[in-house]
C-alpha cells in the first residue's frame, strides 16, 4: 500500500489551502461587521440598530407639590401609584380570562376595550393602582402588559376643603380650584431617562436619567384647616336642620385679609368624583351671588356719618312704620317711632334708612360699597369668582337710591361681603382677600376715617343685644358685633314671596375683632325661621365660639365674671 | 513529494521521546494529550459563551455538563477500540443506522414540521446522529481495502452508500444533516484520490441540476432561507429576523466586545436561538473580534491536530475517516458560523462543542475518539525505535 502517494501533492495543497484560507475569510467577514468604520452596514449602523431595538426615551413623571393649611396641615398630596399600560398587538387572547380576572373585569369587558384599540400600540388597561396590586398582576408575565409609574392626588381633607383646593384630573393636571389656578405652580416638569427593554418591552436596565424631573413647588394657603373643620360641620348640620338648599360660611382674619376657611353646602369627596355632579362643584362662597340686602346698612350709615352731616345722634322719626318713594310703599314690621342711627342697625329699620338715603348725595352709598370692595373682583385669583353687579348711575332714581341703601339692587359674594365687613373690624383699614400664605401681609390702606369705622362698629354691637334683630349670634364668653340680612330671592319675575337668602356678617371679640364670619344660607325650607337672625345668626354664634376657642382668644374679663352667676346675658347687656 | 512530513518526524533522532508521540502513559490510555488539550479549552470557552447566551441559565449549564460527561467518556471508549475492529463492523454500524432512519418514519416524533426523532422513553435521539459517523466508515472501510485511487465502479458503490441516507435525511426534511453526512462520505472519497474528471464533472451537473432542485425539489422553507440570505432586510421581521439580529449583535461587539453577560442583543431576547445556532453572535457581540477569534484559533489548531494526526496514520482505513471526521469538522465550523454571519445560507448546524446539545455532542465526541484511536495506533506498525 502506497499511503504517500494516494495524496498527490496539488491535493495536499488544495486541502491546506482551504483550512488556511477559509477561516482567513470568516475572519476577515467578521472584522468586516465587527470593526471596519464609516462602510453602509457596517459596526456603526449595526450598532446603532442594536441600540435601536434596545433603547427607549421613558418619561419620568414629575412630582406633583403638596397643598397645605396655614398650619402645614396636608390638603392634597401625591402618592406613587403604577398604571397598567399595554400594547395591544401584543396581548396574547389565550390569556384574556386570566387577565380579565386580575383586572377584576369581565372578559368581554376587556376584550372590548382592547378591540378599541385594536390598531393602537398602547392603551391604558387601568389606571392607579396601589403599587403592590400591579406589582402583582405584573408578576403573572401576561404579555403586552407593562407599568407605568404616575402620580396620584390625593386629599387628606376630603369634602371639607374639596372647593378650596379642588382636583387633578387622572393625568395629573388641575381641573378645579387651586389645583387649576396655580397648577403650572404645582405641576413641577416631567423628565426623561434612558432605558433598556427587552423583546418584551420590560425594562431591564436604567441607563440613567436624560432630564431629570422638576418637582413641583409646594403651596401653603391661608386656610385653617381646624377652622374648615369647624365650619364646614356647623355649616352642614345648619343646612340640613332647615332643609336650605345650599349655603357658604366663610372666616376671614381681619387684620390680614387672609381667608380662613370657606366651606359650602353641598360638596363632594374629591378622593372619589365618580358620582359628583356639577352643582356639587361649586365653589359658592366665590361663585354664588345674592343681594345682601340688610348687611349693607351699616355702609350706608358709614357714608352718611362720613359726610359730616350726621353723627350716630342724629334722630329720624319712623311714623307711621312705612314711608312712600315715588309711590312705592316701603315697611317696617312696625311703628318704631323716632329713632338715632345706632338703633336703626340695631331694629334694621327700612324706613329709618330710607330716609337716611333720601338725604345723602345719590352717589356717596354706591361709593362707599365700591370702596370696600364690593363690585370688583377680590383679587383671589379664585378661578371662577363671581365679582357680582354693583350699578353705576349718573342719576339714581330716589326708589334705586333706597333699595341700593338697604341692599337690593346689588349683587356680592360671600367672601366680598366678609372682606367688607374686614374694613368695619379693622377700623377702616381695607386688606384684599388672600388665599395663598405669603411672608409679609398684603398691604393695607385706610379707605373710612378710624372714627366712622369705630362708630359704625359699635352700632353692630347693639344689633346682638337684646331688642336686637340677632339676639341668637349672642356668645357668653365673647362680645359679639354684626347684622342679619334676609333678602328676596329673585325668580324669573321679580322677588319671590316665600323664598329667601337669610345671612349674618360679623365680627368678635367686638372691641378687638380676630375673626370675621359671614353665613349665606339660601332657601331656608322653615316659615318661620327663613330670616337671618333666625337661620343664620345661630351658626355664626356657635361657630365663632369655637373658632375663637380654637385660635385661643382669651374670654373677656366682666364676662368671666357673669359667667358665675346664671342670669350671665342680663347682667352682661343691660343699659 | 520527496520528503513528507511524516518522513521528516520518523527521522528525528528522539522521535521516540515526542511529547505527542512517546511511549508511555498517553499512549497507553490511547489518548493523543495535544487534542484533548484543545478539545477541553473549546469545551471549556463554549461553557462560559453558553452561560451568558442561556440567559445566565444553571439548568443548561448543568445539562451539557452532563452531555458533556458522557461525550468524554464515549471518547475515551471508543479511543481504546481496535481500528480494525471498527472497519469490521462497519457495515452493521451502517445498517443500524438505515433501519432506525426507517424506523423514524414509522414511529418517529416531529419538531419544527420535522419528523427526526426517535423517543426511547427516557431520551430521544436522531438516528442520523449515527450515520454521521457510519456514512464516512463504512466508505473509509471499503476503499480502505481496495485500489486507489478509486475505480470508476468503486466510486459508484461509494456513492451509493452515500446517497442512501442522505436521501432518507433529505425526506425527513433535514437538509443540513443530509448536506453534512453527504459532504462527510465525499470528503473520504476525495482523500481516497478520486479523479479530478469526476470531481469537474459532478461538479458540472450539480450546476446544471439547480435549477431542478430550486423548482422540483427544495421545500418553501429551504428556498426562503436562500433568498433571505441573499437579502435579508427583503423580510425583516420574517425569515430575515435571525439572521439580521445576528449580524446586529456581531456587528454591535466591535473590537473588544461588551463584556460577559452584558450583550444587549443575546440577552434581551432579541436573538432567536442564541443558546443554540446563534451562539457565536452572543460570543461575537460579548467577546468581541478578538473573542471570535480566540474560538477560530482553537478550532484551527484542532483542525490542524486531526490533519496531522490524519496524515500520519498507519493504515488507508484509519487515514481516510480521520481526515474525514476532521474535514467534516472544519465544515461544521464554518458553515456555522458562516451562516450566523450572513455568509451562508442558515442551515440549521450547531457550532460544535459551544452550542447546546444533547446526543450530537456525543457523537462528535465519538468522532474525536476515532481520532484519538488513529493518533495512538502507531505501535501496530512496528517503526524504529517503538
Amino acid at each position: 500500500m502506497k499511503a504517500p502517494s494516494m495524496m498527490s501533492n496539488w491535493r495536499l495543497l488544495l486541502v491546506a489551502a482551504l483550512l488556511g484560507l477559509l477561516p482567513l475569510a470568516l475572519a476577515w467577514h467578521l472584522a468586516h461587521l465587527q470593526v471596519v468604520p464609516g462602510q453602509e452596514k457596517g459596526f456603526h449602523f449595526l450598532q446603532s440598530e442594536g441600540e435601536a431595538r434596545t433603547l427607549r426615551n421613558q418619561k419620568i413623571n414629575a412630582y406633583r407639590g403638596v397643598i397645605t393649611d396655614r398650619n402645614g396641615e396636608l390638603l392634597a398630596v401625591s402618592t406613587p401609584v403604577k398604571s397598567l399600560i399595554a400594547n395591544p398587538i401584543e396581548l396574547n387572547p389565550e390569556q384574556y380570562d386570566e387577565l380579565a380576572k386580575a383586572l377584576k373585569m369581565s372578559t368581554r369587558a376587556l376584550e372590548q376595550r382592547v378591540l378599541n384599540y385594536a390598531n393602537k400600540q398602547f392603551m391604558y388597561l387601568v389606571r392607579h393602582l396601589p403599587p403592590h396590586e400591579a406589582d402583582a398582576i405584573l408578576d403573572q408575565d401576561f404579555d403586552g402588559v407593562y407599568a407605568e409609574e404616575e402620580f396620584r392626588r390625593f386629599y387628606p381633607a376630603g369634602e371639607v376643603a374639596a372647593h378650596i383646593v379642588g382636583f387633578t384630573n387622572v393625568d395629573d393636571k388641575g381641573q378645579e380650584g387651586i389645583e387649576l389656578s396655580f397648577d403650572s405652580w404645582l405641576a413641577g416638569e416631567q423628565g426623561s431617562k434612558k432605558v433598556v427593554k427587552d423583546l418584551k418591552g420590560n425594562v431591564v436596565k436604567e441607563l440613567g436619567v436624560l432630564k431629570s424631573p422638576k418637582a413641583g413647588k409646594d403651596l401653603q394657603l391661608t386656610i385653617d384647616l381646624r377652622l374648615q373643620y369647624l365650619a364646614y360641620r356647623e355649616l352642614k348640620s345648619a343646612i340640613a336642620k332647615q332643609g336650605a338648599k345650599s349655603g357658604s360660611l366663610v372666616i376671614m382674619d381681619p387684620k390680614t385679609g387672609e381667608l380662613l376657611a370657606a366651606v359650602n353646602q353641598p360638596s363632594y369627596n374629591p378622593n372619589d368624583r365618580s358620582k359628583v355632579e356639577a352643582y356639587q362643584l361649586r365653589n359658592r362662597a366665590f361663585t354664588d351671588l345674592f343681594e345682601p340686602g340688610s348687611t349693607m346698612k351699616p355702609f350706608t350709615v358709614m357714608a352718611a356719618l362720613e359726610t359730616g352731616r350726621f353723627t350716630p345722634s342724629y334722630t329720624i322719626d319712623t311714623s307711621p312704620g312705612h314711608v312712600f318713594v315715588a309711590g312705592k310703599m316701603i315697611p317696617d314690621p312696625v311703628n318704631y317711632g323716632v329713632m338715632d342711627l345706632p338703633k336703626i342697625i340695631k331694629k334694621s329699620s327700612q324706613v329709618g334708612i330710607t330716609k337716611l338715603a333720601l338725604q345723602m348725595e345719590p352717589n356717596t352709598i354706591r361709593e362707599m360699597m365700591f370702596r370696600v370692595g364690593l363690585g370688583q373682583s377680590t383679587g383671589s385669583g379664585f378661578p371662577g369668582e363671581s365679582v357680582g353687579v354693583l350699578p353705576n348711575r349718573t342719576k339714581w332714581h330716589p326708589i334705586e337710591l333706597a333699595n341700593l341703601a338697604f341692599g337690593y339692587g346689588l349683587s356680592v359674594n360671600a367672601v366680598q361681603l366678609a372682606q367688607a365687613y374686614c374694613v368695619l373690624a379693622n377700623n377702616g383699614q381695607f386688606h384684599s382677600v388672600s388665599l395663598i400664605m405669603q411672608d409679609e401681609v398684603s398691604p393695607s390702606h385706610q379707605i373710612v376715617n378710624t372714627k366712622f369705622a369705630k362708630e359704625v362698629k359699635s352700632m353692630l354691637r347693639g344689633v346682638v343685644e337684646p331688642g336686637g334683630t340677632a339676639t341668637g349670634a349672642n356668645i357668653p364668653a365673647y362680645a359679639v358685633a354684626g347684622k342679619t340680612g334676609t333678602a328676596h330671592k329673585v325668580g324669573e319675575v321679580g322677588y319671590i314671596d316665600d323664598k329667601y337668602v337669610a345671612l349674618f356678617a360679623g365680627f368678635a371679640p367686638a372691641e378687638d375683632p380676630k375673626i370675621v364670619a359671614v353665613v349665606f344660607i339660601n332657601e331656608p325650607a322653615s316659615e318661620n325661621a327663613y330670616s337671618g337672625g333666625k337661620a343664620a345668626a345661630p351658626v355664626f354664634a356657635s361657630t365663632v365660639e369655637q373658632a375663637l376657642r380654637i385660635l385661643r382668644v382669651p374670654p373677656q374679663q366682666q364676662r368671666m365674671h357673669a359667667n358665675n352667676g346664671m342670669q350671665l346675658s342680663s347682667v352682661g347687656r343691660t343699659h | 513529494m520527496s520528503l513528507s512530513s511524516q518522513d521528516f518526524i520518523r527521522r528525528l533522532p528522539d522521535s521516540t521521546q515526542h511529547f505527542a508521540r512517546g511511549e508511555g502513559f498517553w499512549r497507553k490510555i490511547h489518548i493523543d494529550p495535544l487534542m484533548l488539550l484543545f478539545l477541553l479549552s473549546v469545551t471549556a470557552y463554549g461553557l462560559i459563551v453558553l452561560y451568558s447566551a442561556s440567559g445566565e441559565s444553571e439548568w443548561m449549564l448543568k445539562r451539557q455538563l452532563v452531555f458533556f460527561t458522557l461525550a468524554y467518556g464515549a471518547m475515551f471508549a471508543v479511543a481504546q477500540i481496535e481500528l480494525s475492529l471498527l472497519r469490521r463492523w462497519a457495515p452493521w454500524f451502517y445498517a443500524i443506522g438505515l433501519v432506525m432512519l426507517g424506523l423514524v418514519y414509522v414511529v418517529g416524533v416531529g419538531a419544527k414540521g420535522a419528523q427526526r426523532w426517535i423517543s426511547l422513553g427516557f431520551f430521544r435521539f436522531q438516528p442520523s446522529e449515527i450515520l454521521k459517523i457510519a456514512v464516512p466508515m463504512l466508505v473509509a472501510a471499503y476503499l480502505g481495502t481496495r485500489m486507489l485511487p478509486p475505480s470508476l465502479k468503486h466510486t459508484v458503490v461509494c456513492l451509493i452508500i452515500i446517497a442512501v441516507p442522505t436521501v432518507l435525511i433529505l425526506k425527513q426534511p433535514d437538509l443540513g444533516t443530509s448536506l453534512l453526512i453527504a459532504i462527510s462520505g465525499l470528503i473520504v472519497l476525495f482523500l481516497a484520490g478520486l479523479r479530478w474528471r469526476y470531481i469537474v464533472g459532478s461538479v458540472m451537473a450539480v450546476l446544471l441540476s439547480l435549477w431542478p432542485m430550486w423548482t422540483f425539489v427544495m421545500k418553501d422553507y429551504q428556498k426562503q432561507r436562500v433568498l433571505t440570505l441573499l437579502d435579508p432586510e427583503a423580510d425583516k421581521l420574517g425569515a430575515g429576523w435571525n439572521i439580521i439580529q445576528s449580524k446586529t449583535a456581531i456587528g454591535s461587539g466591535g473590537v473588544n466586545g461588551k463584556g460577559w453577560l452584558t450583550g444587549t442583543q443575546s440577552q434581551l431576547d432579541f436573538l432567536p436561538e442564541s443558546h443554540t445556532d446563534f451562539i457565536i453572535a452572543v460570543l461575537a457581540e460579548e467577546f468581541g473580534l478578538i473573542g471570535v477569534l480566540c474560538l477560530i484559533g482553537l478550532y484551527f489548531l484542532i483542525i490542524s491536530r486531526g490533519v496531522y494526526i490524519s496524515w500520519t496514520a498507519q493504515t488507508t482505513f484509519s487515514r481516510l475517516l480521520a481526515g474525514s471526521i476532521t474535514l467534516t469538522f472544519f465544515v461544521y465550523v464554518f458553515v456555522n458560523i458562516g451562516m450566523v454571519s450572513g455568509l451562508l445560507p442558515v442551515v440549521g448546524v450547531p457550532l460544535p462543542l459551544v452550542s447546546l446539545g444533547g446526543t450530537s455532542i456525543v457523537t462528535l465526541m465519538t468522532g474525536f475518539g476515532i481520532i484519538m484511536a488513529v493518533a495512538t495506533e502507531k505501535k501496530k506498525v512496528t517503526l524504529g525505535g517503538s
